[in-house]
């Protein structure tokens, strides 16, 4: 039984349980509703959710745990390969999946028959041949071994899968049971569903710290085993980044956190002038029509996708900056570049740096600035010298989190600041990023277990930890300062 | 007063207010002037956004507007029955036999023939030069289309295949008589027959459907290349984020805002969202390989897999305005609620979440927009891949290789033909009319429905 169908299933009978739960309620009070401590419907819903939640949420453990469990179990049967190996076991795994989803195949097409697989022996006949028939290539002959692990996976899984669906079916009816069983006139249906109901809002809320855990799971995870496979200090400290297939790579990150912060500076360098002046020209000075016309349109800029901005870099900036500042003041002949990228980057962060420091230069109290008028102080100087100071902790925090956006893009410098990690000076030259090699370490064709691929993980965690320590220090910052004027 | 006036004993008065008040002294023209100068740093700071936003799409409006059109040749081809199908049998499967090289044969007489009837000069060109103005993809389309009604072969049809993509850029002023020159995939000749099968109407273009609803097409054919697949791929991802963000998203902001009681677990909670809101994407992206792909054992380049990762980047910022739509609902909906007897959870579910739905929704809308032109997430689970074949009907079709709009664009900006920077500004401008659907949405949702407390 597959799991949507299951699902259906389940469904199918929790409803049924709505409208059982809702009649007997009815009928336990002999007809009467004003009898019931809970309306009828009341009653069904309970029936319903402990006939439908637990029964989910064991289906979708049960799909979780399933193939770490068949993997553990197939890849027992395969001699050669150390326990603690996981790229040979990965290896392994991929092939004995691919023979045995060939097997499905040609089983489902009837090139095989299920009571020939149990004596066929994988040696003796062609099997890579029939597999071809059905459209399933594989790179070379089919050991017995492989062939038997195939077996046991698929043994394996439609048995699990029919265990699946009688042990989700067993919690369902045992819900439905329960819920039924339950139902007397004096029985508080309303504040038991109200109370289920509430749990499930919770379990929602849980999803934002389970995403966290996750993030942080899978990132410290692939990381120490990227750390037991590469040296934790050539990783930090060494100057050179040159991944190679054949394995002794050099992985140094120093490169790569350089034309991190190069880009993102001179995104700042671009952003923070241009969207603080915005912003104060937009609360200070703007008229009200001025400002509601204007303001959008700011936004706008961080509504675009970061892949447009990416786009914007690599036909039209990149071009322009090689051909009238590169070229002719002979600083590189590249179209990407950091300043490239940077000043794309610039552009997408003004509306972070404007929006949020508008809203801080709002939140200075009219008190001050009155005061200050008062005193004969033109609004200019009012703004440097009583407004912004006041607001210089909140504008801060703006730029921080502005900062942590730069440093954590990706599009933009993917397309626009190049590939080659370099610890160079020079704005016209293409750097690489953190961001860029993530992209790059992940997407290419070298092994998941090899260093090459798991750098990826490393450099994630550390990009993961620099934006999080960025925000919460903004936030923070931020937060502090709203409460001083509150 | 007088006698002070009068008096012999008046103040003296300060040297630098001597003049008449109707005059500025050099300080404050001084301060005038700084003031005047700071109020312009504002304005020309204003002006360079702006500037940025229009320099920003006009640059890639006007790069993109031409994947719009395209060249196409008209012309009546002979389906020769000798060729196309020796068995005579007209059975689909059969007839498979013939690959597309024995269908480009077809092409090339059928344009020669064309070309000798119009009385067009060829100025000597080998048949192979003058074959080279038809797309590469054209015996595959004209071979899919017989095959789908076999009973064609034999006849005369006239079909319309598409022109080489230098042929269509030179069209559209991409290629020029000097970079054809230079060209190995083009030649100056080339160009010069295909403008005069321009006049003898045998050349023409028009609008691209292709263009929407074609798939992908390999790195030699950008004038093939279109964007079904993504789209559809696209949409998927978008219905797996609704589906699954609106629910768990309107529930998490409705316990927070709601029933959380002030504790160290909410405390947690709301920082995880706060901060949550703010990871780098490709983190997601990075969470989604790890856990999706290598854990849980999802198929790479699905739309599942893009959806739930979409999903958990897209939830906190989807939380975040719920929260505040929740938020704006006046306590004296839900004091009245509770006061005529209804519990907490009737008074939330009956009545201030109904008013709050159209905050809600806004919110929601925006967060799918955003997770629409998503894409570094999207790399890393293998979304690049190239993707011919479009997906199947949903269920299955979530679990089926897809590609998606923004990465689309992505895959055709690092190729190498200058065919695709063209495509690619095209996609981008499908997408942002996509978002600025989306977007306008919203607005009138906010504008329509939205109370004022």
């Amino acid at each position: 039984m597959s799991a949507g169908l299951l699902s259906l299933t389940v469904l199918v009978l929790a409803v049924a349980g709505y409208i059982l739960g809702r009649r007997r309620a009815v009928s336990v009070a002999g007809g009467d509703a004003r009898k019931l401590h809970s309306l009828p419907s009341y009653h069904g819903q309970s029936v319903f959710l402990f006939t439908a939640v637990p029964a989910f949420i064991l289906m979708i453990f049960w799909l979780l745990a399933q193939p770490v469990y068949i993997e553990n179990r197939v890849t027992a049967l395969i001699p050669n390969i150390e326990a603690d190996d996981a790229a040979a076991r990965e290896l392994a795994m991929a092939d004995v999946r691919r023979v045995a989803s060939g097997l499905d195949l040609a089983i489902a097409q009837g090139a095989l028959q299920q009571a020939d697989l149990d004596t066929l022996q994988a040696d003796a006949t062609d099997l890579r041949g029939k597999l071809a028939g059905v459209g399933v290539a594989l790179g070379a002959d089919v050991s017995q071994y492989t062939f038997d692990a195939a077996r046991e996976y698929r043994a394996l899984k439609s048995s699990l899968g029919i265990g699946m669906a009688v042990a989700v079916l067993a919690v369902a009816a045992a819900g439905f049971a329960f819920a039924w069983s339950r139902i007397t006139v004096a029985f508080r249906a309303r504040n038991v569903s109200e109370s289920f109901v509430i749990a499930m809002l919770i379990g929602a809320s849980l999803v934002a710290v389970l995403t966290t855990f996750g993030i942080v799971f899978s990132l410290v995870f692939e990381t120490w085993h990227f750390f037991e496979l590469y040296p934790a200090r050539d990783f930090f400290f060494s100057t050179t980044w040159s991944p190679k297939f054949g394995g002794g790579s050099s992985l140094g990150i120093l490169p790569l956190l350089w034309g991190t912060l190069y880009v993102s500076v001179i995104a700042l360098l671009v952003a923070v002038p241009i969207g603080l002046l915005s912003a104060i020209y937009l609360s200070e000075y703007a008229s009200r029509r001025f400002r509601t016309f204007v303001k959008p349109l700011i936004e706008i800029l961080a509504g675009i996708p970061t892949i447009v901005y990416g786009l914007f870099a690599l036909i039209t900036v990149g071009p322009l900056l090689r051909d009238w500042f590169a070229q002719p003041m002979g600083l590189g002949n590249s179209s990407s570049s950091v300043m490239t990228a940077g000043i794309v980057m610039g552009i997408m962060v003004i509306p972070f740096v404007s929006s949020l420091s508008d809203d801080i230069i709002n939140a200075v109290p009219q008190s001050m600035r009155d005061g200050s008028l008062g005193l004969g102080a033109t609004p200019s100087e009012t703004i440097r010298k009583v407004v912004l100071p006041a607001a210089l902790p909140g504008v801060v925090g703006a730029i921080l989190l502005a900062a942590s956006r730069a440093i954590g893009e990706t599009m933009i410098v993917v397309m626009g600041a190049g590939a080659a990690a370099r610890l160079s000076m020079n704005p016209f030259e293409a750097m690489t990023t953190v961001t860029v090699k993530i992209v790059s370490q992940l997407t290419g064709d070298t092994e998941f277990g090899s260093p090459e691929t798991l750098v990826a993980f490393a450099l994630g965690l550390t990009l993961f930890i620099i934006t999080l320590g960025l925000n919460v220090i903004a936030l923070a910052i931020v937060r502090k300062y709203r409460e001083q004027y509150e | 007063m007088t006698d002070i006036s009068g008096g012999p004993a008046a103040l003296p008065v300060p040297k630098s207010r001597r003049g008449s008040l109707l005059t500025q002294d050099a300080l404050t023209k001084r301060r005038n002037a700084a003031e005047a100068r700071f109020k312009a740093y504002g304005a020309v700071a204003i002006t360079l956004s702006m500037l940025a936003l229009v320099w920003l799409l006009i640059s890639i409006i006007s790069v993109g507007a031409p994947a719009f059109r395209q060249t196409f040749l008209t012309m009546p081809i002979e389906l020769p029955e000798d060729k196309l199908d020796k068995s005579g049998t007209r059975d689909p499967a059969v007839m498979a036999k013939v690959t597309t090289v024995g269908y480009a044969a077809v092409i090339q007489a059928a344009l020669t023939k064309a070309i000798k009837e119009k009385g067009i000069s060829t100025d000597g060109m080998t048949p192979k030069d003058i074959a080279g103005i038809v797309s590469l993809e054209a015996p595959a389309q004209l071979r899919n289309h017989v095959l789908a009604n076999p009973d064609l072969v034999g006849q005369t049809i006239d079909f319309e295949i598409l022109a080489n993509g230098r042929v269509d850029g030179f069209f559209k002023g991409r290629v020029t008589m000097e970079t054809a020159r230079l060209d190995s995939n083009i030649k100056p000749e080339q160009l010069v027959l295909a403008e005069r099968l321009v006049d003898a109407g045998i050349m023409a273009q028009r609008f691209n459907w292709g263009f929407i609803t074609a798939p992908d097409a390999s790195d030699q054919r950008p004038e093939a290349a279109g964007l079904g697949v993504a789209i559809i791929g696209s949409f998927y991802m978008m219905i797996v984020v609704l589906v699954l963000s609106l629910p768990i998203g309107v529930a998490a902001s409705i316990y927070l805002e709601e029933f959380a009681p002030k504790n160290r677990l909410t405390d947690l909670i709301e920082v995880n969202i706060a901060n949550l809101a703010a990871v780098p994407s490709i983190v997601f992206g990075i969470l989604g390989l790890a856990v999706f792909i290598n854990f849980a054992g999802l198929p790479q380049s699905a739309p599942i897999v893009g959806g739930l990762v979409l999903t958990l980047m897209t939830l906190p910022r989807i939380i975040i305005p719920a929260r505040a739509a929740l938020k704006s609902v006046p306590p004296s909906i839900r004091d009245a609620a509770l006061g005529v007897g209804a519990s907490r959870l009737q008074s939330v579910f009956h009545h201030v979440l109904p008013l709050a739905a159209p905050g809600i929704l806004t919110g929601m809308i925006i967060g799918l927009a955003q997770a629409l032109g998503e894409t570094a997430p999207l790399l890393l689970i293998g979304m690049v891949a190239f993707v011919r074949d479009y997906p199947s009907a949903p269920m299955q079709g979530f679990f089926d290789p897809a590609s998606a709009l923004p990465v689309q664009v992505f895959n055709w900006t690092v190729r190498g033909d200058p065919g695709f920077v063209e495509r690619a500004s095209g996609a981008i401008i499908v997408l942002l009319i996509f978002l600025l659907i989306m977007n306008a949405v919203a607005i009138i949702l906010r504008r329509r429905f939205e109370r004022r407390w």
